[in-house]
C-alpha cells in the first residue's frame, strides 16, 4: 500500500463542535455570555428601578416564591447580597451549605439539586469550588440557576455589579448598553488572574461594551494564554505601565485556597504588584479602584488605598444587592434576555 | 465443531494480499479454504452466511481496552465488554491490568481468560508491569507470559522512575514482551492536591480548568525512547499507548528512523476531536490523555496517513452513569469506544480523508496483531484463526449509545454519523455477533 504523502495535503474536514444547549432555562444566569447587550440594558435598568422602589411594594414582586441558596464555599458578600436581594423581592429563601447538610454525607450535586427542586425551590443560586458546577446543576434540574461563582470559571453577577460601578463613575446616566458604551475606557485587572472567576467574567463581558481589558500579574498567576480568552484582552506585566493606562484598576486577592502547592514569594509580589498610595498618586490619580473582596489589606493593596478616595470597593458591595435583585427577578420571570 | 461458509463477500485481507470476491470456509476455528465464488469444496455440512455486497475482513484487534473485571463489574464485565467488542467487529481485545485487584499475577491473568467469564471474543490480558502498578518493583514477566499475558503495562499510570522503566524494558525484551507505556509525567499533571482535567490551552483557561501540558506526555516518550536506545542490544519493544501530541509523534518518528522498535497507537477520539469538544463541561469528553488542540489532532491525522501510527486502539474505558454525572473535575477519566471505532474510522479516515480501506483495516487488525505477537490473527490466510468481521462498507448509520452492548454509556460520539455497519463478527469460527439478532 502506498502511504499518502502529506506534502499535497488538503485541509481536512473534522467533526464540528456542537452548539451549546445551555442555558436550558431562560431565567438562568450561568455566564456573562447568557446576556445580550439588550438584556444587559434591561437588567441594569431594573437594578436601578428596584433599588429605588418602595420596599413594601418591591416585596410583592416575588412574594412567597421559593429560592434556594446552595453554597459549597464560604462567602460573605455574594451570599448575603443574594439573600437580601431575594428577600427584598418578597421571596422565601433557604440556605444549604456543604457543611451541616447531607452534602457532608456524600450526597451528589445532582441529588442535592433534585432534592431542592422537590422541596419547591423555583430557582437555585449556587456557589461551588468546581468550575462548571452551575452548568451541571442546571442540566440536572432545568431550574433557573444563578451562578454565584463556580471554581475558577465565572462569577457573572460580580461582573454585572462591577459594570454598574464602572458606569456610575465613567458613564453616569447611560441607559442603553451598546458595543461602544465603554469605548476608550481601559480596565485593568491585576493579581491572581489564573484562579479568578471574577477576572474571567469581567474580561469576557467588558470588551463587548468596547472596553479594553489589560491583565497584569506574574506568569505563575497570569499565563500568556489568558490573552486568547476573548477579543479585547491584553497582557501587560509592568504594573506602572498598567496604572498609567487604566481608568479602572481592578485588584484581585491571591487565592491561597486554589494555589495547589504553587509557591509564591509574597514579599516579591508586593514589591511589584501592590497598589499603594504612592503608585496611585503618581500614575493613576483619577482611576477608580475596584476589588471584588475579600480584600487582604497590606497584600494586593494598602489599607490607605482601600479606604482612600479613589476606592469604590464598598460601592461595589452596595451595587451587588441591586444587581442581584434584578437577576433574581429575571430568573423567575421567564423569557427575558437570551443568549449573546 | 461446526463449519461455516462465508459466501459471496469481498475479502479484504491486506496481510494475506487478497482483495477480491472470495468464498471462505471456516472449520474447527480456523480458515480451512478460500476460493473464488462458488468454488469451495467440502462445504456439505457447513452453515452458510450470505455476504453478498459485504466486505469480509480479518476480525479487528483492539490492543487497549478496559474490561473492568475483576472487581469493577458495575462498569463492565468481560462478558458485556466482549459483547460490545463483537458488535464493533473486534475478535480480539487486549485487556489492561488496572482492575481491582490490579492484574499483576498469573492467577488473575488466567482468571480473566477462564471460560466462566463468558467472553464472546478472545481476551488477551496485558499484565501490570510493576507490582500493583505502583511503579516500584517489576513483576515476574516469565510467569505472567506463561499465564497468557501478551504485554506489560501500568496503564492509567506511567512507569515513572527511570531505573524501573529500564528494568521493565530489559526484562520484557528477554521475554519477547512489549512494554506499553501510559506516557504521563504525573509531576506535571498533578499539582498539589489538584489534578489537571483537560488539555492546557485557551479552552482550559476559559473554562477555569487546570491544564494537562503536552510536555507531560512528550517528556516520558522521549525518556522511554532514550532508554530503548540504551538497551538496543536487547531489542526492547516500547509501545506508546494513546499518543496524543505532535511532540510525542515527532519523537516516535525519529526513534523509528534510528531503527528502534518503538510503536504507537492512536484512539479515534484523539484523531477526531479537540479540547473544544469538551463544550461546557461534558464529562463524556474527559479522558486521559485529554482531547488536544487542533494542531495536535492534525498531527495525529498526518501521522496516521503517513504510516507513523501503527494501530488504532479504543482505550475503551467504561464508567457507570453516576460516576460521570458529577462535577467535571471530579469525573473519572475515560470513554467507551469498542462499538464506534470501525464506524468512525471508515467515516473519517477512509471516506473523508481517503485512506485506502485496506490500510484502515490494517491499523485495526494486522498491525496490532503483529505488535502484540498474536500469531495467526490479523489475517484470514488459510490456517489462521477463523476471526472475521463481515460488514457493509457503504452503510451509513447513526450511533445511539443507548442501543450499545457495553454496560456503560460514557462516550462523546452519541448521535455521530458512522460508516460501515457490522453484519456478523466471527470469533474462532463461532458467530459472536449477528446484527439480525
Amino acid at each position: 500500500m502506498t502511504p499518502t504523502t502529506t506534502k499535497t495535503r488538503r485541509p481536512l474536514a473534522t467533526p464540528p463542535v456542537a452548539a451549546s444547549p445551555f442555558p436550558y432555562n431562560p431565567g438562568s444566569l450561568l455566564s456573562v455570555y447568557d446576556l445580550t447587550l439588550e438584556a444587559l440594558s434591561h437588567l441594569l435598568a431594573r437594578a436601578t428601578a428596584l433599588e429605588n422602589q418602595d420596599p413594601l411594594i418591591r416585596a410583592r414582586i416575588l412574594a412567597k416564591r421559593r429560592i434556594a441558596l446552595l453554597f459549597y464555599e464560604s462567602s460573605t458578600r455574594t451570599r448575603t447580597s443574594f439573600e437580601l436581594a431575594a428577600k427584598g423581592l418578597g421571596a422565601d429563601t433557604t440556605l444549604v451549605s456543604d457543611k451541616s447538610s447531607s452534602i457532608e454525607k456524600g450526597e451528589s450535586l445532582k441529588d442535592t439539586g433534585l432534592t431542592l427542586r422537590a422541596l419547591g425551590a423555583e430557582a437555585i443560586i449556587i456557589r461551588h469550588p468546581n468550575s462548571g458546577a452551575a452548568w451541571q446543576l442546571e442540566a440536572e434540574t432545568r431550574l433557573p440557576v444563578l451562578n454565584a461563582g463556580d471554581g475558577m470559571h465565572e462569577h457573572p453577577t460580580q461582573a454585572l455589579l462591577d459594570l454598574r460601578t464602572i458606569l456610575a463613575h465613567l458613564r453616569p446616566g447611560v441607559e442603553e448598553i451598546t458595543p461602544e458604551t465603554l469605548a476608550g475606557v481601559t480596565v485593568s485587572i491585576t493579581g491572581d488572574i489564573l484562579h479568578s472567576r471574577v477576572a474571567r467574567s469581567n474580561m469576557l463581558l467588558l470588551p463587548r461594551l468596547g472596553a479594553r481589558v489589560i491583565l497584569c500579574g506574574p506568569p505563575a498567576l497570569l499565563p500568556e494564554v489568558a490573552a486568547q480568552a476573548g477579543p479585547g484582552i491584553e497582557i501587560e506585566r509592568d504594573f506602572e505601565a498598567v496604572l498609567r493606562q487604566s481608568q479602572v484598576m481592578m485588584m484581585l486577592r491571591i487565592q491561597a485556597e486554589r494555589l495547589a502547592g504553587l509557591q509564591l514569594d509574597l514579599d516579591e509580589y508586593k514589591a511589584v504588584y501592590q497598589l499603594t498610595g504612592q503608585r496611585l498618586a503618581a500614575f493613576a490619580p483619577t482611576a477608580v479602584v475596584l476589588h471584588p473582596g475579600p480584600i487582604i489589606r497590606g497584600l494586593e493593596l494598602t489599607a490607605g488605598v482601600a479606604d482612600g478616595p479613589q476606592s469604590s470597593i464598598l460601592e461595589q458591595v452596595r451595587n451587588g444587592v441591586a444587581i442581584r435583585m434584578a437577576v433574581v427577578e429575571r430568573a423567575l420571570s421567564a423569557n427575558q434576555g437570551g443568549r449573546a | 465443531m461446526t463449519a461455516l461458509v462465508i459466501r459471496g463477500g469481498h475479502l479484504i485481507d491486506p496481510a494475506g494480499g487478497v482483495d477480491a470476491l472470495k468464498d471462505i470456509l471456516l472449520r474447527d476455528g480456523r480458515v480451512a479454504e478460500i476460493a473464488g465464488p462458488g468454488k469451495l469444496k467440502h462445504t456439505e455440512d457447513a452453515e452458510v452466511l450470505d455476504a453478498t455486497g459485504l466486505t469480509v475482513a480479518p476480525g479487528l484487534i483492539d490492543l487497549h481496552v478496559h474490561l473492568r473485571e475483576p472487581g469493577q463489574g458495575y462498569k463492565e464485565t468481560i462478558a458485556t465488554g466482549t459483547a460490545a467488542a463483537a458488535a464493533g467487529g473486534f475478535t480480539s481485545v487486549a485487556a489492561m491490568p488496572n482492575t481491582t485487584p490490579v492484574n499483576d499475577s498469573p492467577e488473575t491473568t488466567r482468571w480473566m481468560q477462564a471460560p466462566e467469564r463468558g467472553a464472546v471474543v478472545r481476551v488477551f490480558p496485558i499484565a501490570a508491569a510493576t507490582r500493583g502498578s505502583k511503579g516500584e518493583a517489576i513483576n515476574d514477566y516469565a510467569a505472567l507470559k506463561a499465564a497468557g499475558a501478551v504485554a506489560v503495562s501500568d496503564d492509567g499510570l506511567p512507569i515513572l522512575k527511570d531505573n524501573i522503566m529500564r528494568e521493565a524494558l530489559a526484562a520484557a525484551a528477554r521475554m519477547g514482551l512489549t512494554v506499553i507505556q501510559h506516557a504521563e509525567d504525573t509531576r506535571l499533571t498533578h499539582i498539589g492536591d489538584k489534578v489537571a482535567s483537560m488539555n492546557v490551552g485557551p479552552t482550559a483557561f476559559k473554562l477555569g480548568l487546570r491544564g494537562w501540558p503536552n510536555e507531560a506526555e512528550s517528556v516520558i516518550v522521549e525518556r522511554d525512547i532514550r532508554l530503548t536506545h540504551e538497551l538496543r542490544e536487547l531489542r526492547p519493544h516500547l509501545h506508546v499507548a494513546h499518543i496524543s501530541t505532535a511532540a510525542a509523534i515527532a519523537a516516535v518518528r525519529q526513534a523509528r528512523r534510528n531503527g528502534l522498535r518503538v510503536t504507537c497507537e492512536v484512539t479515534p477520539h484523539h484523531f477526531l476531536l479537540t479540547d473544544e469538544h469538551v463544550g461546557l463541561y461534558d464529562t463524556n469528553a474527559k479522558m486521559c490523555p485529554p482531547l488536544r488542540s487542533a494542531a495536535d489532532r492534525d498531527a495525529l491525522i498526518e501521522a496516521l496517513l503517513d504510516g507513523v501510527v501503527d494501530a488504532i486502539a479504543t482505550d475503551h474505558a467504561p464508567h457507570a452513569v453516576h460516576e460521570k454525572e458529577v462535577e467535571f473535575e471530579r469525573a473519572p477519566n475515560g470513554i467507551i469506544g469498542l462499538e464506534t471505532a470501525l464506524g468512525l474510522s471508515l467515516r473519517w479516515l477512509h471516506h473523508e480523508w481517503k485512506m485506502p480501506l485496506g490500510r484502515v483495516l490494517n491499523l485495526l487488525s494486522a498491525q496490532p496483531a503483529a505488535l502484540l505477537g498474536l500469531k495467526g490473527r490479523g489475517t484470514l490466510a488459510v490456517g489462521s484463526y477463523a476471526d472475521a468481521v463481515i460488514f457493509d462498507p457503504k452503510a451509513e448509520w447513526t450511533y445511539h449509545t443507548r442501543e450499545g452492548k457495553s454496560k456503560s454509556r460514557n462516550t462523546p460520539f452519541d448521535g455521530f454519523a458512522m460508516q460501515g455497519r457490522v453484519r456478523w463478527t466471527i470469533s474462532e469460527g463461532r458467530i459472536a455477533y449477528d446484527s439480525a439478532l
